[in-house]
């Protein structure tokens, strides 16, 4: 596991304080990354839907990965986390090479995914969701499903571990429900905590904001704070703006396929190759004159119009 | 007993009913519960039972290596479906399987006739079987079954029971909350860092391999495999009598099984009568047509089912009423 805050604060390479200082250039490199991609390209026909230099992401902090429509910024994430193969190049994630590793096998390592439109298990219950995530259970092997007694102590451990997670959550009392019968809302934080019991050290959250209703969204946000407390690293794709400012530490702006800027949040909000990914509309008009509040107002409306196509 | 008991009672429980149970048994696997379209379950059902007549015939080989074979073949066979298409979509799978299904149907039935007898089929091979049974010595018949008969339902009914109490104990197992999960959605699986494809490979060889039981138990029954017996409609069928019970149910394949043949016996009966009190003109119901029309009114039966009980006799509604998309 990565360090904790406690020794974030005083050691200066890993978390927020590594951060600091660092150039606000793309590509620029982290005292203490936990993910690193290196040329990796995607190309769909003629286009070429991610061409990506070099990115990587610092250990025990919250990264953004920010970006207007059709930047490519989830087939960037499926290409990191092996559920789209890339055209070229190569990613490592703890300084390990994940080429030609499978998704399921980048999960077991330590890098769990959700997904903008929320793959809840609508059929099973809430529980059986959770338990689902346990990696290492003896019960999945088939020469040991039938006999009981070699699994079912190690059940009743996944079963304890789920149990603090939903009532973290706030999904206990859903535990026996169909994961079917819960709320937009309440599949995100079901997805969120099921990716926890894989036991990550890098959470991938794909527009965990899409489709939340405002007071579960502040929920959201806190529980997504709490995975950076507990010493775990988190990379998002989101929208949201004001989650943008609001919880990250690294904002990594992607268009067309490529990282145009990075930075802390309140600066690559200002950077001129952000404004003008996305609002090149706006060019001709004098950029001084518009407020960022509004831009970044601007920037959600237009994702909210066309959400669902941005894949 | 009169006959519209009697023979839907023996129909709806003889070897071949059971043949048909072994195959919706291992359909359930597949389809019931992983989501995997295999409509090839006549070539596990044909591997088996061509693996243990002709092992037997031709080659000598005792009676239980002979099984194990036919096991093995099912396990083989799987591979050859499973291997290249268990990482595609759902759809794959289904092409591949009814066509391997059709390539070995006609395989038998057209070459190496040496060995398989095309069309008259291979027979010859039950001795070893029946000189085990304990009712060689019984005159006559019970409840409607001769001995022989009476020998392989012991048999076959067993090796139903075992392997329904195999299948209730995985399914309540994580390995099958896997495979639930798999059907539902195969890459929220895969980002939970199970390997999807190895577990699709190992329902569908489980399956297999029952539905190669099921045609052990088919080819003892009728103390022959002919190629005949092995149509795409045997799969189809047996996917009727899956659904008529409940996929994804562990009891709806011998529930589904039993109702179907007792019902399309039934039907027969009833309409063989029908015809002979002459009330219709022969141009609508003669016994010529009886055959087809049993079929169509089988078909009119689960066209209601799907339509007012689509989770059919056990499944569960919410099951199927809730759905994310």
């Amino acid at each position: 596991m990565p360090a904790d805050d406690s020794t974030t604060d005083t050691n200066a390479t890993t978390g927020r304080a590594g951060l600091v200082g660092l150039a606000a250039e793309p590509g620029v490199a982290k005292p203490d990354p936990i993910l690193v991609a290196h040329g990796i390209t995607r190309q769909f026909g003629g286009l070429k839907a991610v061409d990506v230099d070099h990115v990587e992401v610092q250990r025990g902090v919250i990264t953004a990965l920010i970006g207007p429509n059709g930047a490519g910024k989830t087939t960037f994430f499926n290409l990191l986390t092996g559920f789209d193969a890339a055209d070229s190049g190569d990613r490592s994630f703890n300084g390990r090479s994940l080429k030609r590793v499978s998704a399921s096998k980048v999960a077991r390592l330590g890098m769990v995914r959700t997904f903008q439109l929320t793959k809840v298990l609508s059929k099973l219950t809430v529980m059986e969701n959770m338990r689902l995530g346990a990696t290492g259970q003896r019960g999945e092997q088939i020469w040991a499903a039938p006999l009981r007694f070699l699994w079912a102590d190690q059940e009743r451990e996944v079963t304890e571990r789920a149990m603090e997670l939903l009532k973290r959550f706030k999904l206990d009392a859903k535990a026996d429900d169909l994961a079917g019968s819960l709320s937009g809302g309440q599949r995100k934080l079901l997805e969120m905590a099921r990716s926890l019991m894989v036991g990550p050290e890098l959470v991938m959250l794909d527009e965990p904001m899409a489709g939340v209703n405002p007071a579960l969204k502040q929920s959201l946000l806190g529980h997504v704070k709490s995975l950076r407390e507990s010493g775990m690293s988190v990379l998002f794709v989101e929208h949201d703006m004001d989650m943008v400012r609001d919880i990250s530490d690294w904002v990594i702006v992607m268009a067309q396929g490529q990282v145009i800027a990075e930075g802390p949040p309140e600066s690559v909000m200002g950077d001129q190759r952000v404004i003008d990914a996305y609002l090149g509309a706006h060019h001709d008009t004098d950029i001084t004159e518009l407020d960022l509040d509004a831009l970044a107002a601007e920037a959600e409306a237009e994702t909210l119009s066309n959400r669902g196509d941005s894949a | 007993m009169p006959d519209f008991i009697s023979i839907p009672f023996h129909d709806g429980l003889s070897p071949i009913a059971i043949s048909y149970v072994l195959a919706a048994m291992g359909l359930n696997i597949h389809f019931g519960y992983t989501g995997l379209l295999n409509f090839g379950q006549a070539a596990f059902a044909a591997v088996g039972g061509y693996a243990l007549a002709v092992s037997i015939v031709s080659f000598d080989v005792p009676f239980i290596p002979a099984l194990l074979l036919g096991l093995l073949g099912a396990v083989i066979l799987s591979l050859i479906m499973g291997i290249p298409t268990l990482r595609l979509r759902a759809d794959y799978l289904a092409i591949v399987t009814i066509a391997v299904a059709e390539i070995l149907r006609l395989v038998v039935t057209t070459s190496y006739k040496d060995y398989f007898h095309a069309r008259d089929g291979v027979s010859g091979f039950t001795e070893t079987f029946r000189s085990w049974s304990p009712y060689r010595s019984m005159d006559g018949n019970f409840l409607t079954f001769s001995p022989g008969d009476l020998w392989v339902m012991t048999v076959g009914w067993t090796m139903v029971v075992l392997l329904s109490l195999l299948t209730y104990l995985l399914v309540r197992s994580p390995w099958g909350r896997v495979l639930k999960s798999i059907r539902e959605d195969e890459d929220a699986v895969r980002s939970l860092g199970k390997n999807v494809y190895s577990y699709k490979l190992q329902a569908l060889i489980l399956g297999g391999m029952i539905g190669a039981i099921g045609g052990f138990v088919g080819a003892l029954g009728l103390a022959s495999v002919q190629p005949d017996t092995f149509t795409t409609d045997f799969t189809f069928i047996a996917f009727t009598m899956l659904i008529l019970g409940g996929a994804g149910r562990v009891l709806a394949p011998v529930v589904g099984a039993v109702a179907f043949w007792a019902l399309l016996s039934l039907l027969a009966v009833l309409l063989g009568e029908l015809s002979d009190l002459s009330w219709m003109p022969d141009s609508l119901l003669d016994n010529t047509r009886i055959g087809n029309l049993r079929f169509a009114a089988v078909g009119i039966a689960l066209m209601l089912l799907m339509i007012y009980r689509p989770q059919g006799i056990f499944g569960d509604k919410k099951e199927i009423a809730i759905d994310a998309r």
